[in-house]
């Protein structure tokens, strides 16, 4: 694994970085990626990203097919390095402390920064209360209030009040927006600093696409998301700030522009931004 | 199997009825009629048989008889559909014969081993043959002085140890390759096909040669296992490896993404996901192991008094026990070896249930508890509505199916 790491580099985030990951309780993040590189094998597949994420903000990273968004977001979470032959290079900063600093675990970073995934993937072997504490119980995190903890998740996600009377059936029997609730609710229980979602919806019907969104707009109070989207209209109503990733044919991703959603949707500066997000491409 | 697809049954039911009583048409449906055809067809292929092959010619043979008296039926049974219906109905029917009767070959053969060993087992099977042993049975003894309760016990505490050494091994074999990996996957894979392929004698004489031979601890229950662990491994490795291809990978990424590790994600995730496909292997396993004789010949040597100790002696085991009393001359002898084998085809039986059970006992799979949780739905409101509908006017579901075939009939 190729990476850069200087930790002599000052963090540019006002939070302190004492005290490493395991450090941070609960409070929303902000991160930073700072020159971020990614391979697999030997094919470059993005090149120097720089991009901010602020704490209590959605962040949409929107462009076509295989511009390595969803990469990007993998990186974020120390997700990227469980594909055999995927290799990095640049930072991450989570609230000033840098998730591929060697004295981190990637637990760490995957416990502080959540993940959704394009497919609902409960754990199909557990049942919805198990799904929600599955986190905390792969992380050995003791607690005594585990059912303020299934109903606070489940009520954060939209779920409760569909759920609360069968909580011991199977995660599975849910339908797919509920199933992508489940999992929205087990990844806030840990309680993280940062969501990441990889196309949350895609798979889903428009109804459960809007519970979602809704779910979106109220869990970032708390907790910072970052959400891939391949709906632009999406992107418009639960982001407040976009980052346009655009790949030319054989050449890595790159960010093209960044900057808040009415500013990248109103008044891009790029052409090809303003090609993109007018439907011209992609 | 369209009959009904006959112009003069759909213009009976439209006209003589009436447009308010349709009567619905299955389209596929084995009518009586269709019965009594194939009945007929079965009879006069018989006869036919009977008269070219025992009478007309010199053949003779149970075998060729019933080859010809299939090709004969086969046949008939496509002229007769061919002149009664059409040529597809003809085609429809001829395969779907042909296919049964080649289920049914392949049914028969091990319907007859179980009625075999059943019949030739059933009379000395008793409440007496479960609690005795062979202790002072001798050729002079009455039937049904013995019983068998000695190799059940050694059968027992032999597969019971096999799994014990082999199921953890296997399981975690095939943990290694599929969920780790790395250099010796490959490696590793190859050694287990190639072991899956050791005859089981030559499991047998390896544990002789090291445990009882090379190391002097005689014969025993333990060493009976070691041998059957040999050949549970490799079926128990592939088994469950398949089992948990099957595990989709986005559980596993859901799991790593909560920070779990990489043990974690195995034992909880990956693990209870496969767990019915887990027994099923394991019960593969032992079902391999249970009822293999050669590797304990050599190594349990068997025994006609109990011995509860697998670790210490000879010891009895059903198969070998069945093995080794039909090669006795006296028909009391051989018959017990005969309820030897029935019984282990009880064990075998009762073992498998349990497993089941206990594998589906604590929780249902996710699947089936959503089939389950939809019919209790629908039968609460959504059938009943339905069914309520249906009675006042029986037209509703069924007007265009009956449409479109009478408009396809004219």
């Amino acid at each position: 694994m190729t990476l850069t790491n200087d930790s002599a580099k000052s963090s540019r985030s006002g939070f302190a970085a004492a005290g490493g990951l395991d450090s941070i309780h609960g409070e929303a993040g902000e991160i930073v990626a700072t020159g971020v590189h990614a391979w697999f094998g030997k094919r470059l597949v993005l090149e120097n990203v720089n991009l901010v994420m602020e704490h209590q903000k959605v962040t949409a990273l929107i462009g076509p097919s295989g511009c390595g968004k969803s990469t990007f977001l993998r990186i974020m979470n120390r997700m990227h390095e469980t594909i055999p032959g995927a290799q990095l290079a640049g930072e991450v900063r989570l609230n000033g402390i840098n998730i591929y600093d060697p004295s981190e675990r990637a637990a760490s970073a995957r416990r502080h920064i959540g993940m959704v995934f394009q497919r609902p993937n409960p754990f199909p072997a557990m049942s919805i209360q198990e799904n929600v504490l599955a986190g905390l119980r792969f992380n050995k995190i003791k607690t005594s209030k585990t059912s303020d903890i299934v109903e606070e998740s489940l009520t954060k996600a939209g779920l409760w009040n569909e759920v609360k009377n069968r909580l011991n059936e199977p995660g599975g029997g849910l339908s797919g927006g509920q199933q992508q609730r489940l999992c929205i609710a087990r990844g806030l229980a840990v309680k993280p600093s940062v969501l990441l979602m990889d196309e949350p919806c895609s798979a889903l019907d428009p109804t459960s696409t809007r519970r979602i969104e809704q779910t979106i707009k109220e869990i970032s109070h708390e907790v910072t998301v970052v959400i891939v989207t391949h709906n632009m209209q999406q992107a418009i109503r639960v982001s407040d700030y976009c980052a346009f990733f655009l790949a030319a044919e054989n050449e890595p991703g790159r960010i093209v522009e960044a900057g808040s959603t009415t500013q990248i949707f109103e008044s891009p500066v790029d052409p090809r931004t303003d090609d993109y997000v007018n439907g011209r491409f992609g | 199997m369209t009959l009904e697809m006959t112009p003069r049954v759909g213009a009976e039911g439209s006209e003589s009825v009436g447009p308010v009583k349709i009567k619905p048409i299955r389209p596929r449906e084995f009518k009586r009629s269709d019965i009594i055809v194939l009945g007929v067809t079965g009879l006069a292929a018989y006869c036919i048989t009977w008269i070219l092959f025992d009478q007309l010619t010199l053949l003779s043979g149970q075998l060729g008889f019933v080859l010809f008296c299939v090709g004969f039926f086969l046949g008939l049974y496509w002229v007769v559909n061919r002149q009664l219906f059409t040529r597809q109905v003809a085609v429809d029917r001829f395969v779907a014969a042909l296919m049964t009767l080649g289920a049914l070959a392949m049914f028969i053969p091990l319907l007859l081993l179980v009625v075999f060993v059943v019949a030739r087992g059933w009379n000395l099977l008793s409440a007496h043959v479960f609690v005795a042993t062979q202790k002072g049975v001798s050729e002079l003894s009455p039937a049904g002085k013995a019983g068998v309760a000695h190799a059940i016990v050694g059968t027992l505490e032999q597969v019971g140890l096999a799994a014990l050494i082999g199921v953890p091994a296997a399981v975690l074999t095939a943990i290694f390759i599929n969920e780790i990996g790395g250099r010796f996957t490959r490696t590793i894979r190859v050694v287990v096909t190639a072991m899956s392929g050791t005859p089981a004698i030559v499991a047998g004489i390896f544990i002789y040669a090291i445990w009882i031979a090379t190391f002097h601890q005689g014969y025993s229950g333990f060493a009976g296992a070691l041998a059957l662990a040999v050949l549970l491994l490799p079926t128990v490795t592939r088994g469950t490896e398949e089992v948990l291809k099957v595990v989709h990978q986005d559980l596993r990424e859901a799991s790593i993404a909560l920070a779990a590790p990489e043990w974690r994600t195995v034992w909880s995730v990956v693990l209870p996901t496969a767990r019915s496909g887990l027994v099923t292997s394991v019960l593969l396993g032992v079902a391999v192991s249970i009822g293999e004789t050669a590797p304990l010949l050599m190594t349990v040597f068997g025994n006609k008094l109990m011995n509860s100790n697998p670790f210490n002696g000879p010891q009895a085991a059903l198969p070998l026990m069945a093995y080794q009393q039909i090669k006795l001359p006296l028909q009391a002898d051989i018959d017990l070896g005969y309820t030897a084998a029935l019984v282990l085809f009880l064990l075998v039986f009762t073992l498998f249930i349990v497993a089941r059970l206990l594998a589906g006992g604590r929780r249902r799979a996710p699947g089936f508890a959503a089939l389950r949780s939809r019919i209790v739905n629908s039968s609460l409101g959504a059938t009943e509505i339905e069914q309520d509908g249906f009675a006042d006017t029986p037209i509703a579901s069924y007007p265009p199916s009956t449409s479109t075939d009478e408009r396809d009939q004219q």
